[in-house]
């Protein structure tokens, strides 16, 4: 029988349940949801680009040491969101780029981007895509030095040894579409046999790793869904004349960095809208960007530009996309959200 | 007339561009090599020490309602008069600092050093204000360039400095160049200041 006599009532605030997720486990999750497309890159490009991922890993976790170091401040490195970061730059770089220029990429990302505006939590724009943003900016030619898929760049190389190819976007941009279907097919795409950036190439191994973060329910699918369904659709109404709509959206959702941008970079928790309504708005601004930057812009690529856009825009979508407060009869409901 | 303190405020405390952040525009424009930099600085120096001397001399006849106006008069006045010696002797500095000489009527430091020193001090007082604050605003501006001309081409007043194996970074000679670069010095400054305002109170206490 139950002592009724001995029972104490606990009063405390919620949450009564918990579980052991953290920022770490989140971390390590999406770790291992970028191996597979690690895989692929070493397979694409050679060990090389595992040397210059885990040189940025090394670098990140580095300025953050660092940083908390010199500022005196409370060691953050154990919470892992370095080494994703420092993941994301290696990705978003060609296999060529020389070290040190990593190192400066991983600098910008970590110390300017992240820790000046107060760590992790309170920086506005994704690290890793500023990071590259910034390399862009700096070093536009080691940047667009794109590794023919197959080659095997060495790990201790120059980089003109490499044979180079122009990326799918890059060919799509000349405006010839049938070129484009003639040097790769859709599979080839897919699966991630072409240039480009070193870990984004591999859709299939991208929307793997993408779906082991949904099922772990670190990400939900809100985001990516309207992102690429954006995508998806400008890209059918505005199939150029004679290329078929379905293959010209489908070169258009597995070229580029957009697989990576919108599963790993766009569904970035601290810069990216709380509410699932701000986070389809946000995956339709993204996606809308993201076109008419290939379309109309003069870069090949938009993903980087339009989410790093849309990361401004987040305090906006979260200030006005409210979800209404549970209970409360509907003329209040909007008071309550106007305040 | 406290020459030692107005020294400190110009350059240091009281600095155009790193404390009272005046004259943003033109620091973040010109600052891509030493030579814009020092013309510049040079310019900004002759014109505010000119019109700081004649705003303190009229500082008495100025009506109080019109006193703006007033102001931009004389300021503009100087500056046509740099321009065109500018024009005259180094047309190519002329050329490389562009809109940003005639830019100067309208350069906050000139104007706010107008409204809140020289309509209140003797003539000497704000002569000095104006050579103190010039000064201070000229330092930045060369150690902006410094930065962003070494890094960001490799050279130094045309010079190569780097070896030739350096890729230079061309984000610094950008227009975000200078806004990281300046925000980074005003970081730098105030964590300075801050440091020594609370040596000070130790000392006293």
């Amino acid at each position: 029988m139950t002592d009724y006599k001995n029972l104490k009532l606990m009063a405390s605030s919620s949450p009564h349940i918990r579980n052991n997720e953290d920022t770490r486990s989140i971390m390590l999750d999406v770790i291992i949801a970028l191996i597979p497309a690690l895989a692929m890159a070493v397979y694409n490009f050679g060990w090389r680009a595992l040397s210059v991922t885990a040189w940025s890993v090394i670098c990140a976790v580095f300025w953050e040491w660092g940083y908390c170091k010199v500022m005196k401040k409370p060691q953050m490195i154990g919470d892992l969101s370095a080494v994703v970061t420092g993941i994301l730059v290696a990705f978003i770089c060609p296999v060529t780029m020389p070290y040190w220029m990593i190192l400066l990429g991983d600098f910008f990302a970590v110390v300017v981007v992240k820790q000046l505006y107060g760590g992790i939590g309170t920086n506005f724009l994704n690290p890793a895509l500023a990071g590259r943003a910034a390399l862009l900016a700096c070093y536009a030619t080691a940047m667009t030095h794109w590794g023919a898929p197959g080659t095997r760049a060495a790990i201790f190389g120059s980089a003109a040894d490499v044979v180079t190819t122009a990326t799918p976007m890059a060919i799509m941009k000349e405006g010839d579409f049938s070129a484009l279907t003639d040097a790769f097919t859709v599979g080839d795409m897919f699966i991630g046999k072409v240039g480009g950036s070193l870990g984004e190439t591999s859709a299939m191994m991208l929307l793997l790793g993408g779906a082991y973060l949904l099922v772990r329910k670190v990400i939900s699918w809100h985001t990516p869904v309207a992102y690429l369904g954006t995508v998806a659709v400008l890209c059918l109404i505005s199939a150029p004349a004679g290329a078929n709509a379905v293959t010209y959206m489908l070169y258009n959702l597995f070229g580029g960095g957009l697989m990576l941008g919108a599963i790993f970079m766009a569904t970035d928790y601290t810069t990216s809208p709380v509410t699932k309504p701000g986070q389809i708005v946000f995956g339709i601004g993204c996606g809308l960007l993201t076109c008419f930057i290939r379309r109309f812009g003069s870069y090949p690529e938009g993903v980087c530009y339009s989410i790093l856009i849309m990361n401004c825009t987040t305090w906006l979508l979260d200030k006005y996309i409210r979800p209404t407060i549970y209970g409360a009869p509907k003329k209040e409901k909007k008071e309550a959200a106007a305040k | 007339m406290n020459v030692k303190k107005q020294f400190k405020e110009g350059l240091i405390t009281q600095n155009p561009v790193l404390v009272q952040l005046l004259g943003m525009c033109s620091t973040m424009a010109i600052t891509t090599s030493i030579m814009n930099g020092l013309g510049m600085g040079v310019s900004v120096l002759i014109i505010l020490t000119l019109s700081n001397i004649f705003i303190a001399l009229l500082r008495k006849i100025i009506p109080d309602e019109v006193r703006i106006a007033c102001y931009i008069v004389v300021i503009a006045g100087f500056v046509t008069c740099v321009q065109l010696l500018l024009k005259a002797y180094l047309p190519a500095l002329d050329k490389s600092l562009g809109v940003f000489i005639p830019l100067i009527v309208v350069n906050c430091i000139i104007l706010g050093r107008a409204e809140a020193f020289a309509n209140k001090n003797t003539v000497g007082a704000s002569a000095l204000d104006g050579i103190f604050q010039g000064l201070g605003y000229t330092v930045v501006l060369v150690i902006m360039c410094f930065f962003r001309e070494l890094f960001g081409s490799g050279k130094l007043m045309g010079f190569q400095i780097m070896p030739t194996s350096y890729t230079p970074a061309l984000l610094l000679v950008l227009p975000v160049g200078g806004f990281l670069c300046l925000g980074a010095l005003i970081a730098v400054m105030q964590w300075a200041l801050a440091k020594s305002a609370k040596k000070k109170e130790g000392t006293k206490q």
